[in-house]
């Protein structure tokens, strides 16, 4: 096929648009969404309520926030597992702040500005000094996560102004609430930085062959760093989103929201091995990921069960157009 | 290769020792041999683990469901004791290295059968295993007086003045080391992590020796899940809850390379000790047990950092005179 | 020659006229390309067979089948009159089919006992590895083949290329294979190297193996070899002995169709210099780098491989940093810092490793293209698609790329196919200097063609090409100049008007003309 003598004028295209996407990743998930809403529609009378629709979003707005930049950092080839440590240094320092009397104002830019920070720190460490971000991050995770512990131990921040408490509670109108309009609005930003900017199409590039890239005059580690920086400065604004929604901070605060994260992002259709990958897909595994947890909560399914959901949902999606592909083969072989 | 692996082992060792030389100058018993015996045997749980993670990570993979799998098997042991005392404990024993045998070879056959990257996998499984410990569970506790004297007691017997905790690390560290430096297998994980197109050519079945990686650091959670129980007597659903990470850090401090073929049984070893120590001494040098978190942190940075400066690769040198210089 | 040896003088036929290995209308197809459609191959104890094909002609295809890595969908394969199958690298290995790749199929990290016993070490009773044993077995099997020089303690990173090539010949010879097959052994190699190789070639044959040897280049095919198997696009077209078939005869077997003259006539009309590098020097790879490039020009970079030529070339296009030195272009000093800064300076490189540096796998091929060149391709960092498919366009066109769509995945292209997809990236930044590390390494006859032309094209346009090359006709067809490099200097720059192919090889390998 690649040999075959074919006429000095090449197509672009050879797939008609609406014929690849109806065999896409984003719409094996929207089947799966849809499947789900369905299902609990039916399952539970309360579900088709537009304040409790409202309320499921609040369950994976903050870490679909950091998704949207995590996912352009394994696009890259790279990984934070750091972030929901980043949330929790940041959460502290804001804390920390009102301590000393800080407003509203302030504290929104402590917690971006330090998840800023870290998340350079974090480039820094892997773009300077070429070390694999894998376990440069578990170990930021423990340094940042750990900072928190020393700074509070066992105690609790609490007292945050009144005000604050809009970025995580309040709502811009009836029942869309301030998270998640930003999290659209922030998805709409990734989406067009990603698949429209001469940026996002570097970001490809380096995951597929970052030698190549290289060579090719793309700048790959200010491009990763950059990614990095975005990983934490979203982290910081998840850190704002959740320390107003709880109204307090400890430690542990977000524990275990990483590995959630890279959840939604591997399900959102982003290869693990970097270089593939779309937002609206991200999107969908996070609107996923949600109507799941949202709705085995109105059956009183309790949490832990509900992760079982998510870590199978995981694997099945991942492993179906595998087992898919092979059946198919085999059929016509 | 020896020869610089053995440099960086006594590296390791050197920094361990300094270590300890300056805790006690904060506190002179810390060094005493009968204390250095207490942090061996505190530290053999994360020994074995971090020596089952070591053998996935040399095969270019990740065992992300340590922890989780520890948790169940631990569960699973410790109702089996709390429903029938009578069960004999070699006998839990062997049912705990095979459920997480079982564990373990699930994520191996998803690797090997499916090809799907074991960081997924293992992301998925992570929360499954711990899901299915609270379905089994019915999210109650197994306390301490629901568990039989022998279960708690076996691994507190001591046997020549050492605790069989200890004895049964030295055994698996035994065993790790015979498996890599004396058998095929050993050489073949190796292999495959430092070339794995290569290692097709040469013979070696890549997908299955994953699969037995990944049995083998199941096995490794599953022989912890029940030690753990047995120490901490208390079995529950947060057991060991992000406890995969400290695995990972412990073979990261031991040199081992998260791209694979690089690292070793001693260097696993002493990284998990290095850890250890650390967890000991806070309390007995008057440091808040909340700085742990934090030193390990920076211990796992400063690693890498070093690792890296004895992995990078140099040019072809063509030079004659750089080549003698 | 000595082939003669073991031919009976009245037939000609050979002797052993009993094949080891015979495989028989093997297909093999892939979703959408069909590799291998009924072919056969025979292997002769004792007898080299050449493998001859242009890239894509579905050589390493077979290979994969003949070590058990690809399974054929029809088709036998028979190992002395007994039918077998070879489900896994393992099952192949077992029935003592062995291969020997480019460097890439050892283990670095390894020493050279494991390297050659890895998969079937010497056990002790207790079926633990014996180290000692296995020791001394590798040194055993080293000196049969007159490698007693190789350390069997040694780190095969620590090895040359050449002494790579023994310790995987060992290997072949300790599990006993009777079928070695030789994936372009001499890619790498220098000449001395290749020597070399040719003598464990013939050890090899005196042992009475069955040698599969698969290379582009004639003369080492010439060389080698006693029968032949022309493959193109999947299919058997002929095999025979070697010295029954003509050169001509072959290439027309391989392309189908003549090829009169290889290199394109030109005229050169050099201009005034474009580039001056001089002094140029890096700690421990290149030292006192000088030379002038004119506009109008090719400048051909000869040696041996590791001279130091692709390290100089990566230096002046800013991927590696150099210690001392200064490069000109067009009377501005500059000194790019990495390839963008080369890039917006006006000289482009062209790397050797296409799959590795040159080309993005993953990407489809208009994005390949204009990946060096978003900048104009892009309004303040908002990608233009029409102008990307335009920039693709122009480009695929003139370089005669043969594609289904510009959206397909470059992974697909055959090897010459992606060589002009990398060319074609780096021309459409409208260099002013364009440097191209072994443009024609592995690729086939047509796609060759094809580049030659288009670099005569390129500077009778007024560009200036610097060209690194290690072979031979390809310097002598293309340059106007040679610089001959050695050991990481400069040995010698040549008018090529009165050049012969004999001044350059002894220039590079430092003998005394």
């Amino acid at each position: 096929m690649t040999d075959t003598p074919a006429p000095r004028h090449i197509p672009d295209r050879l797939d008609t648009p609406l014929n690849s996407a109806i065999f896409s990743w984003e719409a094996l998930l929207v089947a799966v969404a849809v499947a789900i809403f369905a299902v609990n529609s039916f399952a539970s009378p309360y579900f088709l309520d537009a304040w409790s629709l409202s309320d499921l979003t609040f369950n994976f707005t903050e870490k679909a926030l950091i998704a949207l930049a995590m996912a352009l950092l394994i696009i890259s080839g790279e990984i934070d597992l750091s972030v929901a440590a980043i949330i929790a240094l940041a959460s502290t320092m804001m804390g920390m702040a009102v301590q000393a009397g800080a407003g509203t104002p302030v504290l929104v830019a402590i917690g971006i500005l330090v998840g800023l920070g870290c998340g350079a720190f974090n480039g820094l460490l892997v773009t300077r000094l070429g070390l694999p971000s894998i376990v440069v991050t578990i170990g930021t995770m423990s340094l940042f996560r750990g900072i928190a512990f020393i700074v509070l131990g066992d105690q609790a921040y609490k007292g945050y102004p009144s005000s604050f408490a809009f970025f995580g509670q309040g709502y811009v109108w009836w029942v869309v609430s301030f998270e998640l309009t930003l999290f659209l609005v922030a998805a709409v930003i990734y989406w067009f930085l990603l698949h429209r900017t001469s940026f996002g199409r570097r970001v490809f590039a380096i995951g597929n062959n970052p030698v190549a890239a290289q060579f090719s005059g793309v700048r790959v580690g200010r491009i990763k760093f950059i990614l990095f920086c975005l990983t934490g400065l979203m982290a910081g604004i998840a850190s704002v989103l959740i320390t107003s929604r709880l109204g307090s901070t400890r430690p542990s605060i977000a524990q275990g929201y990483e590995l959630e994260v890279i959840t939604m992002v591997v399900l959102g259709g982003v290869s693990i091995l970097g270089g593939a990958g779309s937002i609206l897909g991200v999107v969908l595994a996070a609107f996923i990921m949600g109507l799941v947890t949202f709705g085995l909560g109105l059956l009183n399914v309790p949490g832990i069960v509900m992760s079982i959901f998510i870590g199978l949902l995981l694997i099945i999606v991942i492993a179906l157009p595998i087992v898919w592909r092979r059946v198919r083969r085999e059929r016509f072989t | 290769m020896k020869a610089f692996l053995k440099y960086r082992e006594v590296w390791l060792l050197a920094a361990i020792v300094v270590l300890i030389g300056l805790i006690s100058m904060r506190f002179p018993g810390f060094a005493n041999p009968a204390n250095l015996r207490q942090v061996f045997n505190d530290t053999s749980i994360l020994m074995i683990l971090a020596l089952g993670q070591m053998v996935v990570i040399l095969t270019r993979s990740i065992d992300l469901s340590m922890a989780s799998n520890l948790c169940f098997t631990g569960m699973v042991v410790a109702m089996l004791n709390a429903a029938h005392p009578a069960i004999p404990i070699p006998l839990l024993i062997v049912v705990a290295l095979l459920v997480g045998l079982v564990l373990g070879a699930i994520n191996g056959l998803l690797v090997w059968r499916l090809n799907i990257p074991s960081i997924v996998v293992t992301l998925g499984t992570l929360t499954i295993y711990r899901g299915a410990t609270f379905v089994i569970s019915g999210g109650a506790w197994v306390n301490a007086d629901q568990m039989s004297p022998d279960f708690i007691g076996l691994q507190r017997a001591a046997f020549l003045g050492i605790p069989v905790l200890s004895w049964i690390a030295i055994l698996v560290i035994a065993l790790f080391f015979l498996l890599m430096t004396r058998t095929a297998l050993g050489r073949s994980i190796y292999a495959i992590g430092v070339n794995p197109t290569a290692s097709i050519y040469a013979g070696i079945d890549v997908g299955r020796t994953k699969f037995i990686v990944f049995c083998i650091s199941g096995m490794a959670a599953g022989l912890c899940g029940y030690l753990w129980i047995s120490r901490y007597v208390i079995a529950s659903v947060e057991v060991a809850n992000g406890y995969e990470l400290n695995i990972i850090a412990a073979c990261v401090i031991g040199g081992i390379s998260i791209a694979g073929g690089i690292g070793s049984v001693g260097g696993a070893v002493l990284g998990a000790l290095f850890l250890g120590i650390i967890s000991n001494a806070l309390p007995v040098i008057n440091i808040s047990p909340f700085w742990q978190m934090a030193i390990s942190g920076s211990a796992i940075i400063l690693a890498v950092v070093l690792n890296a400066r004895g992995e990078r690769r140099q040019g072809r040198i063509i030079l004659k005179k750089a080549e003698a210089a | 020659m000595d082939t003669t040896a073991q031919l009976d003088p009245t037939t000609e036929q050979p002797l052993a006229a009993a094949p080891r290995l015979t495989l028989a209308g093997i297909s093999k197809s892939f979703p959408g390309v069909r590799a291998l459609h009924d072919v056969s191959l025979s292997l002769y104890p004792g007898q080299v067979t050449a493998l001859i094909g242009e890239n894509g002609a579905g050589k390493s295809t077979l290979v994969k089948i003949m070590t058990g890595i690809y399974q054929p969908d029809t088709g036998t394969i028979s190992i002395d009159g007994q039918a077998v199958t070879l489900p896994s690298a393992h099952a192949a290995f077992g029935h003592g089919i062995t291969a020997i790749h480019q460097e890439t199929v050892l283990f670095d990290d390894l020493t050279v006992a494991e390297n050659i016993f890895l998969g079937h070490a010497p056990r002790s009773r207790v079926g633990t590895i014996d180290w000692r044993t296995m020791r001394k077995n590798a040194r055993e099997v080293l000196n049969t083949m007159g490698a007693g020089h190789i350390d069997a303690d040694a780190r095969l990173k620590d090895l040359g290329i050449a002494n790579k090539h023994l310790v995987a010949v060992a290997r072949a010879m300790s599990i006993d294979a009777q079928i070695v097959i030789m994936d372009e052994p001499t890619a790498a190699l220098s000449l001395k190297e290749i020597e070399e190789l040719f003598l464990l070639v013939e050890f090899l044959k005196s042992e009475g193996k069955a040698i599969l040897f698969i290379s582009h280049k004639f003369d080492e095919i010439y060389r080698i070899a006693d029968r032949y198997t022309v493959f193109r696009d999947g299919e058997m077209i002929g095999e025979g002995l070697i010295r029954d078939a003509g050169q001509s005869q072959i290439v027309r077997m391989m392309v189908g169709r003549a090829v009169d003259h290889i290199f394109p006539q030109r005229k050169a009309e050099i201009g005034a210099p474009v580039l001056a590098v001089s002094g140029l020097s890096h700690p421990t790879e290149f030292d006192d780098i000088g030379f002038e490039l004119h506009r109008g020009e090719i400048l051909g970079f000869y040696g041996l491989v590791g001279a130091g030529r692709s390290e100089v070339m990566q230096a002046i296009s800013g991927i590696t940093r150099t210690s001392s030195g200064t490069i000109t272009l067009e009377g501005k000093a500059i000194m790019p810092k990495s390839a963008a800064d080369s890039i917006d300076a006006g000289i482009v490189y062209v790397p050797e490793e296409r799959g590795k540096q040159g080309v993005v796998i993953g990407l489809p091929i208009f994005q390949n293209i204009s990946l060096p060149s978003l900048k104009r391709t892009s309004k303040s960092g908002v990608l233009q698609l029409a102008e990307e498919f335009a920039l693709a366009r122009s480009y695929t066109e003139r370089l005669d790329l043969r594609a289904a769509s510009l959206s397909q995945d470059v992974g697909t292209l055959s090897g010459g196919n992606q060589q002009k997809i990398v060319i074609a990236k780096w021309l459409a930044t409208a260099p002013k200097v364009i440097i191209l590390d072994e443009p024609t390494k592995g690729i086939d006859i047509g796609s060759k063609a094809a580049v030659h032309g288009f670099m005569a094209e390129l500077v009778a346009q007024g560009l200036s090409v610097i060209m690194v090359s290690s072979e031979l006709p390809e310097i002598l067809g293309m340059s106007d100049r040679v610089v001959v490099m050695r050991e990481g200097r400069i040995a010698s720059i040549y008018d090529n008007k009165k050049l012969d192919a004999e001044t350059l090889v002894k220039t590079a390998a430092g003998i005394a003309a």
